[in-house]
């Protein structure tokens, strides 16, 4: 199955760049979960752990690489069952941390299926647009693969995690775009989706999230509450300059006034740490990566590679500017960790994963 | 719905694939600027507000200048005490935090949220002290609960420490925190509330001298307000304020005190130099505890000083009033040999009283004190003499010289709130009551009585300014100053307030006429001591008219005489002069013994001799035991007259 020759098509130059912004955000981790003892102080635990699921996330990425994107596809129907009942067992039997639960216990680890939804979603996707629907491209099929979309997203809602719900829906966006839907539907899924927001506000929205939308709005509002950790994360970033406070020398994160800074926050603490320009290095990494991923999608051989490319990185793109944007206090804080740089063992180990998808489109575009 | 794309219609998919490599790179722009505006433009703004989140300046507040006395013994010095503050700012829940802290320390949460609601106005990032000098207990006991008290922190501040708890209080006052009026004036520009001043006496004159400077210590901090780590080179040392030596002899002030004491009288009395106007003591009792305002007063404690009938924090010596009575004739007697009105050979008959403008007159000896001269007149304190004097003289010309005394004048001593006397006068009645003045009224004036009131400093400065030949030096209690290890400097004494120079023949008189109140047949022979020649005079003061005094009584009030005693010595070369004002004693003399021991501890220190204790006065006892023998008993049959009235 898998050729020889398949090593020379195999896109070496985004593998550096995802190594690179691993790395970038493994320093990062360093840096914000130091602890201080006396004048010294160690590492914290997370790099170690992060370093782990960096080894794993390359055998992830192995392993996705090496078997042929369309056996995958053939399956996915049995994979998405598969990522279903765990969505499932996460929510009757999951661990509980942090008021929600999205783990499950295996051994010694902790594992998040939502994470790996994204890729399975994608894959799921690509195959019924691409294949099952060839060319086909109406109402109907968009309900039924908005409909895939639905079973998930309610799924990991219900842990709850909207964040990571919130994600999937770039994706079948993304495949759906790439497939042909007429931006003018779109535009009307847009303009439902306005309409719908004061009802979402008033019967689906919780609390918690109605005060972080207020408070992303008017942070001054509350500044001691929600309000909080959008004006830190502004001063993080801001503070940092033109050039940074250097390495280790940011204080937001390490005295803790920006609240898991290793987590949702590391590009914040990039930007204190690094400054703009380590945010405008780090920024082109993750548009570079981005970018020569849709050029796996342009070189796709069929549509299917075309579509699964389209709707991993559609899912990743949102991620990425949604994070960066959370960083700077330029959007509401929202849990949607930063793939590749963030600290999570899952996230890191299904963003490998799913641009083993990416590579494998392109390592293949010429086989038959 | 027909088909959109035709199938493997590559160009399609790749005019997609390039609008969302343009939308996201369109986006990862906007990005880009947005960073931009922040850290680059803004970057001035938020970099404060970095430093505002983990950077502390704990203050390190100043030690006052430290007082001695002339002698340089010590005389106010310096204690640390605990005080446990709260940066608001790094609070989470402030009424959460009081609970804890009320909880931890013991201390009512009420109170601890009327001290913030008092100083609610303050910056959020400066400590605000919560409690003062907390005791260990308290302060192990918030630590242990740092955790659940984000941004409260204790810290060691120095506090004052008076030697004894109330030894001289008026005159050292006391520290507390500046008020809101005070900040609003000049000399307390560049003051931060909260910061601790001069409130009275010593402390309030001399309180920029006195206050240093403060220092401060950068401290980072973490998100809970914990202290991570000292910032290196981030240590400003206070300065210590400056040093005061003053003019106080601690002996002289404690054996003042003993002796108001040991007699069990309340009171005031000043000491001074009369060839310098250096104060060597001042009292004035019932005093207050000033190490309680250091420490942070409660309001109960304030309250109760503040109503108490007493008038603890009044300083008598600079803000009581009285009538001088027989004292005065000591003004009465340099107006009318200076004016030449009199001479000191001036004899007057006195057959226990005079009529002037158709009224009687009484002296205090109802059978008359016969012909005395001038000399005689101060001795036996005979008011007719003193009214015939008063009458030849006529009220300004006594106003005139009791001016020239001090009498109803400011001294200009360099404590705050002085208040000056009353020395009527032609004009002084017709601009405050409009109506002219009669010429009898100038014969009650004559013995100190009617309108004529004055502070017991005043009478101290009259003293001085007889002992002296007529300079009204300015009294003072600075004597030099002291910064960090320079040397010490004297402060320069303050010009006189006037000089009117006497006749010798005047002062003769004057020194004789004061040394016979006592050594010879006066009212002042408690006040002697062998071998150093005291002059003085002894006075009573009402306190309400003798018409008045049955209506008063019955309403609760002490309508007791106070006593006066003036004096200095030795009186051919005054050293030492002063009063001594004993409330409700009834008799002048009564005080003159506590003067006695303030002299005798000034001459046995000079002379190196073993300081006297009250208990065992120096000199010869027996003799003053049986000079007292007679006093005493004049003393119950006036008290018993007191009740018959």
């Amino acid at each position: 199955m898998f050729e020889r020759r398949l090593i020379f098509h195999v896109d070496w130059l985004l593998i550096a760049a995802l190594l690179m912004v691993v790395g970038i955000g493994i320093a990062m981790i360093y840096s914000t979960t130091y602890v201080i003892v006396g004048d010294g102080g160690h590492a914290g635990p997370q790099v170690k752990t992060q370093a782990y699921a960096l080894v794993l996330g390359l055998i992830a990425l192995a392993i996705c690489l090496a078997i042929d994107y369309r056996v995958l596809a053939e399956h996915s129907l049995v994979i998405f069952g598969g990522l279903i009942a765990l969505l499932l067992f996460v929510l009757f039997k999951g661990s509980t941390q942090f008021n929600a639960t999205r783990w499950i216990e295996v051994g010694p680890f902790n594992l998040q299926p939502s994470e790996f939804a994204r890729m399975t979603l994608a894959l799921l996707l690509a195959m019924f647009f691409g294949e099952n629907r060839r060319g086909a491209r109406n109402l109907t099929d968009l309900a039924i693969g908005g409909m895939f979309t639905a079973v998930p997203i309610l799924l990991i809602a219900k842990q709850p995690d909207l964040g990571t719900a919130v994600t999937l829906i770039p994706v079948f966006f993304g495949v759906a775009y790439l497939a042909g839907m007429r931006l003018r539907l779109l535009g009307v899924i847009a303009l439902i989706a306005v309409l719908m927001a004061p009802l979402a506000w008033q019967f689906a929205l919780k609390d918690y999230q109605k005060t972080r939308i207020t408070t992303f709005l008017d942070p001054e509002q509350d500044p001691r509450g929600d309000g909080y950790q959008q004006i830190q994360a502004r001063i993080t970033v801001g503070s940092g300059g033109l050039t940074g406070k250097g390495f280790m020398n940011g204080t937001q994160g390490l005295y803790k006034f920006l609240p898991v800074a290793h987590n949702d926050f590391i590009f914040s603490v990039l930007a204190e740490e690094r400054g703009f320009i380590g945010v405008l290095g780090v920024l082109g990494l993750y548009l570079f990566v981005i970018l020569r991923s849709l050029e796996a999608s342009r070189l796709a051989k069929d549509r299917l590679g075309a579509y699964l490319v389209a709707g991993i990185i559609a899912g990743f793109t949102f991620q990425v500017i949604y994070n960066i944007a959370m960083s700077a206090g330029l959007a509401p804080v929202k849990g949607i960790t930063l793939p590749l740089m963030s600290y999570g063992g899952s996230s890191l180990i299904a963003s490998l994963a799913a641009f083993g998808l990416i590579l494998n489109v392109r390592m293949r575009r010429f086989t038959n | 719905m027909a088909s959109i794309i035709q199938p493997d219609d590559r160009r399609h998919l790749g005019t997609r694939l390039s609008v969302m490599q343009y939308f996201i790179a369109g986006i990862f722009a906007l990005l880009a600027i947005g960073f931009w505006v922040f850290q680059v433009a803004q970057h001035q703004k938020f970099s404060v507000m970095a430093d505002n989140n983990h950077l502390r300046r704990l203050p390190l507040p100043a030690p006052r200048g430290v007082l001695f006395d002339r002698h340089g013994d010590l005389l106010v010095d310096n204690q640390s005490m605990f005080n446990i503050a709260v940066v608001r700012e790094q609070t989470g829940n402030l009424d959460t935090t009081l609970r804890v802290l009320s909880e931890a320390t013991g201390v009512p949460e009420p109170q601890l949220h009327e001290t913030m609601s008092r100083r609610r106005g303050e910056p959020k990032y400066r400590p605000m002290v919560l409690i003062e000098n907390a005791t260990f207990e308290q302060v192990v006991a918030a630590r242990a609960r740092q955790w659940e008290l984000p941004g409260v922190f204790s810290q060691q501040v120095p506090t004052r420490k008076y030697l004894s708890d109330d030894m001289a209080a008026h005159l050292f006052g006391y520290v507390s925190e500046v008020n809101e009026a005070q900040l609003a004036r000049p000399e307390y520009e560049g003051l931060e509330a909260g910061a601790k001043v001069g409130q009275a006496g010593v402390e309030q004159a001399y309180n920029r001298l006195l206050m240093g400077t403060d220092g401060d210590r950068a401290v980072v901090v973490n998100s809970v307000g914990r202290e991570i780590q000292e910032v290196p080179d981030g240590l400003t040392d206070p300065i210590e304020g400056k040093r005061l030596q003053l003019t106080i002899d601690k002996d002289v002030q404690r054996a003042t005190e003993e002796g108001f004491r040991h007699f069990g009288y309340n009171g005031a009395a000043v000491i001074l130099d009369p060839n310098s106007g250096e104060v060597l003591s001042l009292v004035s009792l019932p005093a207050y505890d000033p190490n309680k305002f250091a420490m942070g007063i409660d309001l109960a404690t304030w309250r109760s000083l503040n109503e108490d009938k007493l008038k603890p924090l009044q300083n008598r010596a600079l803000q009581g009033r009285y009538s001088p009575g027989s004292t005065f004739k000591i003004a009465v007697a340099v107006a009318g040999l200076e004016e030449g009105v009199v001479t000191p050979n001036t004899t007057v008959f006195c057959p226990g009283g005079a009529n002037f403008y158709g009224r009687f007159f009484k002296c205090h000896l109802a059978g008359g004190h016969g012909t005395v001269d001038m000399r005689h007149a101060i001795e036996k304190s005979c008011n007719t003499y003193f009214y015939t004097v008063g009458n030849m003289l006529g009220v300004d010309r006594i106003h005139k010289w009791a001016s020239a005394l001090g009498l109803g004048e400011r001294s200009g001593i360099d404590l705050p709130n002085e208040i000056r006397g009353i020395m009527p006068s032609t004009e002084w009645k017709l601009r405050t009551t409009g109506e002219k003045w009669y010429a009898g009224e100038t014969i009650s004036v004559s013995i100190g009585q009617g309108q004529v009131s004055v502070t017991p400093l005043s009478l101290a400065i009259m003293m001085m300014t007889v002992a002296n030949g007529g300079t009204r030096y300015t009294p003072h209690v600075l004597k030099a100053t002291k910064e960090g290890n320079q040397e010490w400097k004297p402060v320069p004494p303050p010009p006189p307030q006037s000089v009117a120079r006497m006749k010798p023949s005047t002062i003769d008189a004057l020194h004789e006429g004061l040394w016979m109140v006592i050594n010879a047949a006066g009212t002042g022979g408690r006040g002697k001591i062998v071998g150093y020649n005291v002059a003085g005079k002894t006075g009573t003061a009402q306190v309400v008219s003798n018409q008045g005094k049955a209506g008063a009584a019955r309403s609760g009030m002490d309508v007791r005489d106070h006593g006066w005693f003036v004096f200095f010595a030795p009186h051919d070369k005054p050293e030492i002069a002063g009063v001594i004002f004993a409330e409700h004693a009834e008799h002048g003399y009564l005080g003159a013994p506590i003067a006695k021991f303030a002299m005798e501890t000034y001459f046995a220190k000079k002379e190196g001799r073993p300081l006297p204790s009250i208990d065992k006065p120096a000199g010869p006892p027996v003799a003053i035991a049986a000079a007292n023998q007679p006093e005493a008993q004049e003393r119950a049959a006036s008290a018993a007259r007191q009740v018959r009235q």
